[in-house]
């Protein structure tokens, strides 16, 4: 120990020695300070690496065991029967989640007809249209309030708790024509998908290099057609996922659905009437004091799950095969 | 700078002495074979002047360069031309430009007009990313509405013919443009601005971001255009200028220095501070 200790001194002073005799010796320092600091770096990386492993598999178990759960669960009652037919009666274990099924189809899919082209264009109006950043003239600076204003909105939208909004849907709707419908929900659940649709496009769009736009205008093309037909098509893939968000988003809500759409156990007649949807049908048999209701309810939650699934896959792969495969090597 | 040095600049403005506002607006103009006349131009990014007083004229199927050190404003002049400066947020500019007897900043002018009339080519090659070879040619015309598929298809192929790029890729034209390499893309980019029909291009360093091999075809490429088009190219590269261009214009600092034929120019220059630029000593 003491023999290392003077050795180490006696290098030192060697080094010290060099560096001040001729002008300073990089090499020497560089040397030095490597060897004081390869080892404690090495055992900093691997500290670190392993830490970001163990965060990683701690976010991932809770996601597997809850699929895992829901699988093993719902797995077993299953059947055509399940998927196809009504509820049969309380407590019977019989009659499946047809209605369900149909309804959150119909709700979801008229409220993304009214939310994604509303949240697209509003996107494509934020990111192509208000001038960023201090604008100097009286309009430009009227528009880019005007677009502040809006972002924030979208923002603060984004935060609301989601059965305000149904209370907005059953005010507005359910209350004009004096009955819980489609309309009412879709209303609402759109209202939920336009800020995370308008916002995700946003920032797509803005991605989309500039040098694409003036290439455009260099050819005396239209705003509006260099939007649509270059940059559009350019961030496709980004307000693709924007609008997948928030359809997986909107396809789980229950709270707003309770105030617009009520449930049923019957399928769908019209508009303007209630119509059922899968996460009020599992509310429904998990608040069932039944065993099999509660089995119902493990199937009807897995369907919920396979069907956003399936919907964002499929469009993924329709994106994906109009796609382009680009070579990003510039020579 | 003064309007006495302005006098001097014209002096060297290609084949002509003292012309003056009226008499470019007269139909004198086209026998002189004088394309585009740019009056007292002045440009803008927010508050900083970027292009000050510059006037000169620009010789029909002639090719002219622009050149001078990094931001000296010979690119923002470019985008004067062709009223796409005017599109950089905070961009501003005045004065005239005056192509075949029409001011194009008039309040009657298109600038999506100007800009069919005015072709303009990149720095960086920027063919439309989600489109064929084809496509990125066609865009222009389809996008303004043109709906005759055989007349597309014919300028197509003129104009990749044009743009020296037809054999290579006439087997796969409807493979994405972006597959090509760099000096292909900018041929593609050419081509593209070609079908439009333009009579004037305007290239803004087109070969700094290609290899020496990709640039010298594009070089050849400017020589063969000039037969039936006015180019005006914007280069870091005196060697280029010297190669392609039968008009130079040295600018610095916003301001345009001197303009002559290139020969003239870069044999003789009559400022101290082309003859610093030329020669090496700054820049």
């Amino acid at each position: 120990m003491n023999n290392d200790n003077e050795h180490k001194e006696g290098q030192e002073k060697i080094s010290k020695e060099k560096s001040l005799n001729t002008s300073i010796n990089y090499r020497q320092v560089f040397d030095d300070i490597s060897s004081k600091y390869t080892s404690r770096r090495r055992i900093t990386n691997k500290v670190v690496s392993i830490v970001a492993i163990v965060f990683v598999i701690g976010a991932i178990i809770p996601l597997g065991s809850i699929l895992l759960e829901v699988i093993k669960n719902g797995i077993a009652v299953i059947s055509i029967q399940f998927l196809t037919q009504p509820p049969g009666s309380i407590g019977s274990g019989s009659g499946g989640i047809g209605p369900a099924i149909q309804g959150t189809l119909i709700t979801v899919g008229l409220a993304s007809l009214i939310g994604a082209p509303i949240g697209i264009l509003s996107g494509i109006y934020l990111s192509e249209y208000a001038p960023a950043g201090s604008a100097k003239g009286g309009r430009e600076r009227a528009i880019s309030f005007f677009a502040n204003t809006i972002r924030l909105f979208n923002d603060v939208l984004t935060g609301l708790p989601s059965i305000v909004i149904g209370i907005v849907g059953y005010v507005t709707i359910v209350l004009a024509i004096n009955s819980f419908s489609v309309w009412a929900g879709a209303f609402a659940l759109s209202i939920i998908m336009i800020p995370i649709i308008s916002r995700v496009t946003e920032e797509t769009l803005k991605l989309v290099p500039n040098s694409l736009r003036e290439a455009g205008y260099s050819l005396g093309i239209s705003k509006s057609k260099i939007t649509l037909f270059i940059v559009l098509k350019n961030a496709k893939d980004g307000v693709l996922t924007g609008v997948i968000l928030a359809i997986s988003r909107i396809a789980g809500e229950t709270a707003p659905l309770i105030m617009t759409i009520l449930g049923t156990s019957l399928f769908f007649t019209s508009l303007t009437g209630p119509v059922d949807a899968l996460p009020l049908r599992i509310w429904r048999l998990a608040s069932q004091p039944y065993e099999s209701a509660h089995a119902f309810g493990w199937g009807a939650a897995l369907v919920l799950i396979l069907m956003i699934l399936i919907l964002s896959a499929s469009l993924r792969i329709i994106a994906r095969g109009r796609g382009i495969k680009v070579r990003t090597e510039t020579i | 700078m003064s309007s006495s040095s302005n006098e001097e600049i014209r002096r060297y403005a290609p084949e002509r002495s003292n012309v003056d506002d009226k008499e470019v607006l007269a139909p004198a103009t086209k026998q002189a074979n004088i394309k585009l006349s740019i009056r007292k131009v002045n440009a803008w990014f927010g508050k900083k002047h970027a292009v000050k007083d510059v006037s000169l004229d620009v010789k029909e199927n002639s090719v002219t360069a622009f050149i001078g050190p990094s931001g000296c404003g010979k690119t923002t002049l470019l985008r004067c031309i062709n009223r796409m400066h005017e599109m950089t947020p905070g961009g501003k500019s005045d004065g005239k430009v005056v192509l075949d007897g029409l001011n194009i900043y008039d309040k009657s002018s298109d600038p999506a007009i100007i800009k069919r009339r005015i072709g303009m080519v990149f720095q960086k090659p920027n063919p439309f990313p989600t489109m064929s070879i084809y496509d990125n040619v066609a865009a222009g015309l389809k996008l303004n509405g043109v709906r005759d598929k055989k007349l597309i298809h014919d300028i197509v192929e003129q104009s990749l013919v044009e743009a020296a790029l037809w054999e290579e890729v006439k087997n796969e034209l409807h493979m994405p443009g972006m597959g090509l390499s760099g000096g292909q893309q900018q041929r593609l980019c050419i081509a593209r601005a070609l079908a439009m029909q333009p009579e004037i291009l305007l290239m803004d360093e087109p070969t700094s971001a290609l290899d020496p091999i990709a640039s010298s075809k594009i070089e050849e490429l400017v020589q063969h255009l000039k037969e039936h088009l006015t180019i005006i190219i914007v280069t870091h590269n005196m060697q280029q200028a010297a190669r392609v261009s039968e008009y130079t214009a040295f600018m610095y600092i916003g301001e345009l220095i001197e303009y002559d034929q290139t020969k003239d120019l870069f044999k003789n220059p009559h400022k101290e501070l082309t003859e610093k630029y030329i020669s090496g000593r700054f820049g």
